[in-house]
């Protein structure tokens, strides 16, 4: 046997020992010792910036954070429409309306100032951080590290010691003080100083000359309108009545904040490591964060003193599915660690999904046809494929809109004149909405009646009330439903608008100018939409593509004629979605500030938006409500575009999935079959192992022509000198 | 030798202000400090204070480039614009000088930029140094084998392949490897990283991927360089002095063939760390591919700024090494 031969047999043999050797599943992208335990596998699109509770204010940051502090509230995971509970606290706070003395009680009629007494429950504990822990002598262990210190140190949860802390009412005036600071940026101190009495001049004072360094506790300046009662009872007194205040208080910025653990991260080692407070937050909520490679993977695993949560009772809509309940009063969370991975491309993500490597997926729009079938009646179903993984469908419309704005300020499509009113109303009926949910959306979504989204109150389409609920101006209901009128009555309306086939006086084209931040290659279809709309009636239409941040410019400064945008619920409450047209925060008079980006300042609705602000949800409100609704709807500063639905999938192991986009919180619900999860993956990744066989044949039999051809041309090369010899010889 | 290093070091320096200053000038000319502050702050809820305040703390509430009214304090306490203070008291001075101490500072969200590049360069390099290493053996393997039957049928069909394989998109391979390797064959995982031996099977599919999309390209400009070298000679002699044809390849072509070779791929490997963006991205790959770029997708100067000055750095790294290499190689180079 020659030491080729014996180099492929040798060869063969290791492959075909690795091969035996690798049994179960060869393709799984996590430690397969963990996929038969509680462990949510789950990802993230982009990653988290910042995870302080005073500065982070996006969707994907709060997915983490939410899970690991708690603020004073949290929305009811199975009440719609969406409703407020108490989280920390024992219960409502009491409410007291003051005079302008700021002691005496009197009724709501003549409040000018909003006392709220809140009341912690008095067990609560932290999770065990490094922050807390102490020596004998009370001193803290690790508020003075030295980089020796931290030589094997990559997160908090790699430290040997840890400890806890009760929860007291400190942590929330603290971080009410936090926020105030002006060095660290929290996006809604803007929002609040106006609101809670004394921020501003506590946020000025404070902010000076700010070193953390001299007073970790800030306790120089304290806030006039929070005040520390007991170890467990504060009170907030804010200005006037603004009962979305306690919405607010639901939100991150709120929760409670241990001084210790800013001291704690305030450490120049630390902060060299990106192990920071904005990094790794410290709660009482049902998971730690052990793991925070935002590049990577988010680990939240469960914090081990969390004991105040449990799955509710009540509350669950009749048609919802009745297995929701099955863990009523149980104690939360079910699942013990969470890891999130770093996914940027649908591609990957939506396989690992079909392989069982996630457990819950959403569609996008390379795969929606892959999952999702449409009946001849428009339904949502799964296709075969799902149906026979035994995948689950939920899909939810979201409390936003996406919205075509007019300038009012601009003098040719702005003004508050019939005429101007009916060019609008024209080109509202001409942009077809259900066209757009159709072709772009795969239909995820609903064409917006008004300003308000359904599951909010004051949409009376989702009370069951379409309807009374339609915008008469843009639909008529036909059939049981909304049916946009024809093109033919935006023609009319056009030309009583006084531009008869899209032309002016001096029958010249009525040209428009759309403003687009949009100028990738895959908007050019929906821009070419568009400009289809505008072309049916006879309107030319011109698109302004450029930056986002020259497109913000623009809004702001009212240099727009038209422009899309959008606008996500920071509450449940309409409150959050009419103030986007209210006059006081038109760009024009806010200095470019505001958010009402259509410049809509009509005295009435301004009028009617100020009373709706301070109500409480009623019939009363609704009246109003419907009257403001009734002026934007012929105003049209808008066209109201659509309400856009998420669809969501998971698996048969993953349980308790109830889609509530208000809430954050939501995975302390959630459970997890894990044996199921491991058998299905077995059975859909079994490694096919034939053409490994092959391909090493193909090796094999490619190898023995080229040694074959290799040696003949070396015959070659030494044959024909020796034959030119010959010849020469011969002659 | 350290004549010529020092030398060519110290015209590095002139060359590294200018790509600062026209990072700077270009970034500048698309955002503007307000257009960061809001970014980073959120389009919500801020206000012109709020914006104002971001600014002050971040150090770009000063001019771009100069300042007609510094702060800076004599002794007795007043305020006196300095000459020099009028170009150093900018966002540009300010914003620049650390970087040539290679102290690249926080990103404008918080976060330490020397920690991220550690943490980050080294899945990068874990994907890009075995790449590199087996796309250069087979791409040397295969150029010598099509030269050893150069003008054969086997030289015309690979050569063929080779174009076939440069035509096609990166991205076609990168999706067509995941869903027959991973999908259908499940052999490894679409996706994922992970440190240590365990992160193997996840990087079995990208230097796949990567080595077949550099065959085409490579396997033609190897054959080229050699084809040339086979022509000379020196190559005669070494036939005639009755070489087989596996060491005239290989000791005498591929030795003298490495000049050219060394030009086009020593310059690299400085950079192999700063990773590559789509292979990353579709691996899930924690590298320093998209570092940059989603930098500026958040208007976030102070990444931009580093890795713009970390590319340049290695860049001309790569061509001194280049110059140093042509030293072991050819004995006729002197570096002086």
């Amino acid at each position: 046997m020659n030491c080729f031969t014996s180099f492929r047999l040798f060869t063969l043999l290791i492959l075909a020992s690795v091969l035996s050797s690798c049994s179960g599943v060869w393709n799984n992208p996590h430690d397969e010792n963990l996929v038969g335990s509680d462990i949510l596998f789950s990802s993230f699109s982009s990653p988290p910036k910042h995870l302080d509770s005073v500065i982070s204010y996006n969707a994907n940051e709060w997915v983490f954070l939410s899970q690991i502090v708690e603020p004073l509230f949290q929305y009811h995971y199975l009440k719609r429409p969406y409703q407020l509970d108490p989280l920390t606290l024992v219960d409502f706070p009491k409410k007291d309306f003051l005079a302008k003395d700021r002691n005496s009680v009197v009724d709501a009629k003549h409040a000018v100032f909003t006392r709220y007494t809140f009341q912690i429950k008095p067990d609560i504990y932290y999770q065990p951080h490094p922050a807390f822990a102490q020596n004998k002598d009370h001193q803290f262990l690790f508020h003075h590290l030295t980089e020796n210190d931290l030589a094997s140190i990559h997160s908090p949860a790699d430290f040997h010691t840890k400890a806890t802390r009760l929860l007291k009412v400190d942590d929330y005036i603290y971080a009410i003080k936090r926020m105030g600071i002006k060095q660290n940026h929290s996006p809604v101190l803007g929002m609040m100083n106006p609101i809670i009495v004394g921020l501003k001049k506590y946020s000025n004072k404070a902010s000076q000359d700010y070193d953390l360094s001299e007073d970790y506790k800030l306790g120089s300046f304290d806030i006039e309108g929070v005040k520390k009662l007991s170890d467990t009872q504060f009170s907030i007194t804010i200005k006037g009545q603004y009962p979305q205040f306690l919405y607010w208080l639901s939100m991150n910025f709120f929760a409670p904040v241990p001084w210790e653990a800013v001291r704690f991260y305030d450490q120049k080692v630390l902060k060299t490591k990106n192990i920071s407070l904005d990094s790794y937050p410290v709660g009482t909520g049902a998971y730690q964060l052990v793991e925070n490679n935002p590049n990577q993977k988010i680990r939240l695993r469960v914090n081990p003193n969390y004991d105040h949560g449990f799955y509710p009772k009540t509350g669950l809509a009749d048609d919802a599915p009745k297995n929701l309940l099955d863990d009523a009063g149980k104690p939360l969370p079910f699942i013990k660690e969470a890891i999130y991975s770093l996914e940027k491309e649908s591609v990957p993500l939506w396989n690992k999904f079909l392989q069982g490597f996630y457990d819950a997926s959403g569609v996008s729009s390379d795969s929606f046809d892959q999952a999702i079938s449409i009946s001849s009646s428009g339904q949502m179903g799964l296709t075969d494929e799902m149906v026979q993984k035994n995948i689950s469908l939920v899909s939810v419309v979201e409390p936003s809109i996406f919205y075509f704005a007019f300038n009012m300020a601009d003098p040719i499509v702005g003004g508050y004149e019939p005429k101007q009113q009916k060019l609008r109303q024209s080109i509202s009926i001409a942009i077809n909405y259900e066209d757009y949910i159709s072709i772009f959306l795969n239909g995820r979504g609903i064409a917006a009646q008004g300003p308000i989204p359904e599951g909010i109150f004051g949409n009376l389409q989702g009370q069951g009330l379409g309807e009374q609920g339609i915008n008469p101006y843009v639909y008529r209901w036909h059939n049981n439903q909304p049916e946009r009128y024809s093109i033919e009555v935006a023609k009319k309306l056009l030309a009583e608008a006084g531009y008869p086939n899209g032309r002016n006086a001096q029958g010249e084209q009525l040209t428009l100018h759309f403003d687009t931040a949009a100028t990738g290659p895959d908007s050019k279809s929906t821009l070419n939409w568009y400009r289809k709309q505008f072309e049916k009636l006879g309107i030319q239409l011109v698109i302004r593509a450029t930056d986002y941040n020259r497109f913000q410019d623009k809004v702001r400064t009212a240099s727009t004629q038209m422009f899309t945008w959008g606008w996500n619920a920071d509450y449940p409450d309409p409150e959050n979605f009419l103030f986007l047209l209210d006059g006081q925060n038109a760009p024009i008079n806010t200095d470019g500030s505001g958010v009402n980006g259509a410049n809509y300042d009509n005295p009435k609705f301004n009028k009617l938006f100020v009373k709706v602000k301070q109500m409480r949800n009623g019939p009363k409100r609704q009246q109003l409500i419907n009257e403001m609704l009734s002026l934007v709807r012929q105003d049209s500063p808008w066209a109201f575009g659509f309400y856009p639905k998420s669809i969501a999938l998971s698996h048969s192991w993953y349980q308790n999935v109830l889609p509530n986009p208000l809430a954050n919180n939501t995975l302390k619900y959630k459970k997890i079959d894990a044996q199921q999860r491991v058998t299905k993956q077995l059975e859909w990744n079994s490694p096919i192992v034939w053409p490994l066989w092959l391909l090493l044949i193909v090796v094999i039999l490619t190898i023995y022509p080229i040694m074959k051809a290799y040696r003949q041309h070396e015959m070659k090369v030494i044959s024909q000198p020796n034959a030119h010899q010959n010849s020469k010889e011969g002659s | 030798m350290f004549a010529y290093l020092i030398r060519r070091i110290a015209f590095a320096v002139p060359i590294l202000i200018g790509v600062n200053f026209i990072t700077f000038a270009l970034f500048f000319m698309v955002n503007t400090p307000d257009d960061m502050a809001r970014a980073q702050l959120g389009a919500k809820q801020n206000t012109p204070e709020m914006i104002q305040a971001w600014k002050q703390s971040h150090g770009y509430d000063k001019p771009l480039f100069f300042n007609d009214n510094p702060t800076k304090l004599t002794g007795e306490g007043q305020k006196s614009p300095g000459v020099v203070s009028q170009f150093t008291d900018t966002i540009f001075v300010q914003e620049s000088i650390k970087l040539f101490l290679f102290d690249f500072g926080e990103s404008d969200s918080g976060r330490q930029i020397g920690a991220d590049i550690k943490e980050r360069m080294w899945p990068s390099l874990a994907i890009a140094l075995p790449t590199f290493l087996i796309a250069i053996v087979t791409n040397i393997s295969f150029a010598l084998l099509i030269v050893l039957f150069r003008g054969s049928r086997l030289d015309t069909i690979t050569m063929m392949v080779a174009v076939a394989i440069m035509s096609i998109s990166g991205l076609f391979y990168i999706i067509a490897g995941q869903i027959l390797f991973s999908k259908i064959l499940h052999w490894v995982p679409i996706s994922g990283f992970s440190p240590g031996w365990e992160g193997l099977k996840f990087l079995i599919l990208p230097v796949l991927i990567g080595v077949i999309y550099g065959l085409g390209s490579g396997v033609r400009w190897y054959r080229s360089i050699f084809l040339e070298e086979i022509g000379r000679d020196y190559i005669r002699t070494a036939r005639a002095k009755g070489l087989s044809e596996i060491k005239v390849l290989f000791g005498h072509v591929l030795q003298n063939g490495m000049l050219p070779i060394l030009t086009g791929v020593v310059v690299i490997i400085p950079s192999l760390f700063m990773g590559s963006l789509i292979m990353e991205s579709f691996f899930s790959i924690p590298g320093l591919g998209s570092y940059t770029i989603d930098a500026i997708n958040s208007q976030d100067f102070s990444i931009v700024k580093s890795m713009v000055f970390l590319g340049s750095v290695l860049y001309i790294t790569g061509l001194i090494l280049t110059d140093i290499s042509y030293t072991f190689f050819d004995p006729r180079v002197r570096l002086n």
